[in-house]
């Protein structure tokens, strides 16, 4: 069988390969990016845009494209850059994979890259008046610059796309987002369904709505341009930040990809102890998302049940981490301390009261006629929907999508544990309800049998020996994605090999879930109701913190 | 059973007799004192309303509720109505002022009249007439015009739907609310109050008619939950749609007077319940158990009035803190699909059973 590298170059000659580094790289220039794009997706059957990184090399700007083949599995990933630092052009790809749309616009906001046929150019963070671009290698961070501001945006209605002819000429096509005469109601930054500081512009007709157009980073702290001026130990901090319901998933990655880089063996039972922990967070979240599903259609009783439980996770935590948010536990090498005397029995009391609750939580909500009709068959999302838009999670799995990271590239210890992946092929509401429902006995299952491989592992050690103390990385970029609470969370980690004393990262960037879940809001709640796009919302779960980083 | 007609009759003689004043001047002092003693206990109604839903809704809630004011947070309410006196009222660039301050006095205003013809026991009832429950009907109506006044004067798109949901709404479902009095109206022959609660002296409605006052009291039960915008139906303030729907824009007393009407109207439809189906201010009397019977007279009769309403209320409570919201058009269909129909058609099954008389009693 033709190796892919040879498939490749067969369809772009001008394709430059590197087989160095964990997945096979592709250079390829911007002009024949896009048909490549086209047979990658159409022929070889990458059809999951897996992470969309922007990188500034200095001498160059680009993007780095992480693909997989949903059936096989196999990554590759793509580097296309531009050396004009003027004008920085490619050629968008969100016509082939969905989810590029809203990547594009980060990348756009932070590197100053224009798309060519891009359908909506506008930045997806930042003011539409802010000066400059923050990642990119010589922005100038004075404050005179980008003063705080107290007016309103000008102009938050436009956008353009820049159209390509068939002789290469781009012209610049000034749009309207929304029409004068449509009726334009904004949901949020202050509102109480949108979990935190959202905001939707919906275009409605009577209680239908017709658009919704997505403002972000009204929470955006930059928390990667903050990161390259971190130490790796220090830039481990922030990921607890982002998808808080996650904390410890996304440390988690973070110490993978690092561990990865530095080459470091991490000892069974800490890897044990991290795979707890993680599955105690999904949990947790799972439990979250239960209780804001409900209350956002107005069961706040119900409400009030999953937070019950999810206490014990936080005492949990408590014991072991000495916090309940925001844990901070897990460290390169390992964990930072061992677990509390009490551990393993606690996580049995719980998951005895979790499995109890769930049975409670079914007979009061889930066959509730009311719940049924508000849920089921609203907000479809379709399976090649959700791999276009890059969908992974309980709500990509909802739809059908094999996407379940522990079972698709099995990382820390998922391999010896034994359960399932929750697969449900409705798409709607309910579908995506009832997978996180299915999945948390799942958790439940796996905690079980954690909980006897730690007693039989007692008294080892829960970090690496030989943790170097001053981390320092090769030269090169790496990948790591683990299943986080909300889907597939990935970092990736460039370092150019210097900085002393103290090395920081070149380019770290995390491709978070949510960002791709709040693509399909206006997809999914097209021609439903007002109180339609609540459920929705709700139930796709997003964190806002994990969108805008 | 006492009657408070004695206590009325001789504040009547004691001003006229005694004091030897003129009819009119008789008949002023005593709206003034029955308005003063009913705007009491209006008020001190609302206070306990709002304390009994955080108590209940707490024990559903696997929580403990207000304790931090006083003994079992009984000041928590206190301290609640002085903010709510205190704050600001504030007035909205682009609103229309005149129908924005207009609007929570219809509101509470309509709620005041019905709450105003409750028989609240034997004897003690501001006003009896002969259409006494047809009055109510058309009085509790007004509400909705200060909803809707409200929703459009706030110059906000949130509450202008808000605003249309409750049109849409309140006014779909006082059909249920008329059929249903209408069957029991049918069964007693008279729309007036007394006449209402005199009729059922031996039995109840509910238990007189059986079949079809129950089914009348459910579909009143639902249809009530939906007039006085109550969760599943509480579609017009919505929280998570609307974050507060038509009274978004209200502050201070104005706000006030909304969240004290829709407490009242909690009180006041599970008070309509009670008169209708459940025997008014009458103890529970069972045909041939005489002993009982007396029993039962013992017990007050506003006790039994004010202890009929607030189970009513607990069931409406129920409901609120347990079912997820309808949808708007689920909440429509349900009306014009399910109650009205049931109810047209339980009203001519009663018809039949009054024409036969095949209802319990005499």
């Amino acid at each position: 069988m033709a190796t892919i590298q040879e498939q490749i170059s067969n369809l772009c000659p001008a394709a430059q390969f590197d087989t160095d580094g964990e997945f096979l790289l592709v250079k390829v220039p911007d002009a024949q990016w896009h048909a490549l794009a086209v047979a990658l997706k159409g022929e070889l059957g990458f059809d999951y845009l897996t992470a969309l990184v922007g990188v500034d090399w200095k001498d160059e700007l680009g993007c780095m494209y992480y693909l997989t083949n949903s059936t096989t599995q196999e990554i590759i990933h793509v580097r296309v850059a531009t050396a004009d630092r003027e004008q920085p052009r490619l050629h968008t790809v969100s016509d082939i994979w969905a989810v590029a749309n809203y990547q594009e616009r980060e990348v756009y906001d932070f590197f100053g890259i224009e798309f060519i046929n891009h359908p909506d150019m506008r930045r997806f963070f930042l003011r539409n008046d802010w000066v400059g671009h923050p990642l990119r290698k010589d922005y100038d961070a004075s404050p005179e610059l980008n003063p705080l501001r107290l007016d309103d945006e000008v102009n938050e209605d436009d956008t353009y796309t820049l159209v390509e002819d068939e002789q290469g000429n781009v012209t610049r096509v000034d749009k309207k987002v929304f029409d004068d005469d449509e009726y334009v109601i904004n949901v949020g930054p202050q509102h109480p369904s949108t979990h935190g500081v959202m905001r939707y512009r919906a275009s409605i007709e009577g209680e239908l709505v017709k658009k919704v157009d997505v403002v972000s980073g009204y929470i955006h702290r930059g928390i990667e341009k903050m990161c390259e001026d971190l130490t790796y130990p220090q830039t481990l901090l922030y990921t607890e930040r982002m998808d808080y319901m996650s904390a410890h998933i996304n440390r988690h990655c973070l110490c993978l990809c690092i561990e990865k880089a530095l080459g470091l063996e991490v000892p069974h039972r800490a890897e044990l102890i991290r795979m707890m922990m993680d599955e105690l967070m999904r949990l947790s979240s799972h439990l979250l998302s239960y209780g804001c599903l409900t209350m956002d259609q107005g069961a706040t009783t119900a409400f009030f049940y999953g937070f019950r439980e999810r206490e014990l996770i936080y005492d949990i935590f408590d014991k072991t981490c000495g916090a309940r948010m925001s844990m901070s536990y897990m460290t390169i090498g390992g964990v930072v301390a061992d677990v509390h005397p009490d551990f393993v029995a606690d996580v049995r009391h719980a998951c005895d009261k979790i499995e109890k609750g769930l049975k409670e939580y079914h007979k009061l909500f889930t066959g509730n006629v009311i719940a049924v009709n508000r849920m089921t068959g609203v907000g479809i999302l379709k399976q090649d929907d959700a791999l276009s838009y890059a969908i992974t999670g309980p709500s990509g799995r909802a739809s059908g999508v094999h996407c379940d990271v522990r079972k698709t590239h099995p990382y820390s210890l998922y391999n010896e544990v034994d359960f399932d992946e929750i697969l449900e092929q409705g798409g709607d509401s309910m579908s995506r309800y009832m997978v996180r429902m299915r999945e948390m006995e799942e958790s439940i299952k796996i905690l079980r049998q954690c909980c006897d491989m730690l007693e039989a592992e007692e008294g080892n050690e829960y970090i690496a020996p030989k943790v170097p103390k001053i981390i320092k990385l090769p030269a090169g970029h790496w990948y790591q994605q683990v299943e986080a609470s909300r889907g597939a969370f990935g970092v990736y980690l460039e370092s150019d090999g210097e900085g002393k004393p103290f090395q920081k990262p070149y380019r770290l960037h995390f491709q978070s879930p949510c960002f791709n879940l709040v693509g399909i809001v206006d997809l999914t709640c097209k021609d439903n109701l007002i109180a339609d796009l609540i459920t929705i919302t709700a139930s796709i779960d997003y964190v806002i913190p994990d969108i805008d980083r | 059973m006492f009657d408070f007609s004695v206590v009325t009759g001789w504040i009547d003689n004691f001003l006229t007799g005694t004091c030897g004043m003129a009819p009119w001047l008789t008949t002023t002092i005593e709206c003034v004192l029955v308005a003063v003693c009913l705007l009491l206990m209006y008020t001190v109604l609302a206070m306990f309303y709002i304390m009994y839903e955080r108590w209940v809704c707490a024990w559903f809630q696997c929580r403990r509720g207000p304790l931090r004011v006083g003994p079992w947070g009984l000041f928590q309410i206190f301290a609640d109505v002085i903010k709510m006196l205190i704050k600001e009222v504030i007035t909205l660039w682009g609103t229309d002022k005149f129908l924005h301050k207009l609007a929570p006095y219809f509101v509470v205003v309509a709620s005041m009249l019905v709450f105003a013809c409750l028989p609240w026991g034997k004897g003690l009832q501001a006003i009896d007439f002969n259409v006494g429950i047809f009055f109510m009907m058309a009085a509790s109506s007004l509400g909705v015009v200060g909803i809707l006044l409200a929703g459009w004067s706030s110059n906000s798109k949130y509450t202008l739907i808000g605003a249309m949901r409750s049109g849409a709404q309140m006014i779909s479902y006082e059909l249920s609310i008329g059929l249903a009095m209408l069957t029991i109206v049918c069964l007693a022959g008279t729309m007036s109050v007394t006449g209402l609660v005199e009729a059922q002296s031996d039995t109840w409605f509910i238990f007189k008619g059986h079949v079809p006052a129950f089914i009348a009291f459910v579909i009143y039960v639902i249809a009530a939950t939906a007039e006085t915008n109550r969760g599943p139906f509480d579609l017009p303030e919505a929280e998570h749609e609307l974050t507060a729907g038509y009274h978004t824009e209200y502050s201070g007393i104005h706000f006030g007077f909304f969240y004290l009407a829709e407490y009242l109207n909690l009180f006041i439809v599970s008070g309509i319940a009670a008169l209708l189906f459940l025997g008014g201010w009458q103890p529970l009397h069972v045909i041939g158990w005489d002993g009982f019977n007396a029993a039962m007279d013992y017990i007050p009769s506003s006790l039994w009035f004010l202890g009929k309403a607030i189970f009513v209320s607990f069931i409406i409570i129920w409901f609120k803190w347990s079912f997820p919201r309808v949808r708007i058009d689920q909440m429509l269909a349900l009306e014009w699909r399910y109650l009205m129909p049931i109810g047209l058609v339980n009203l001519v099954v009663m018809a039949v059973l009054v024409s036969y008389n095949l209802y319990f009693g005499n």
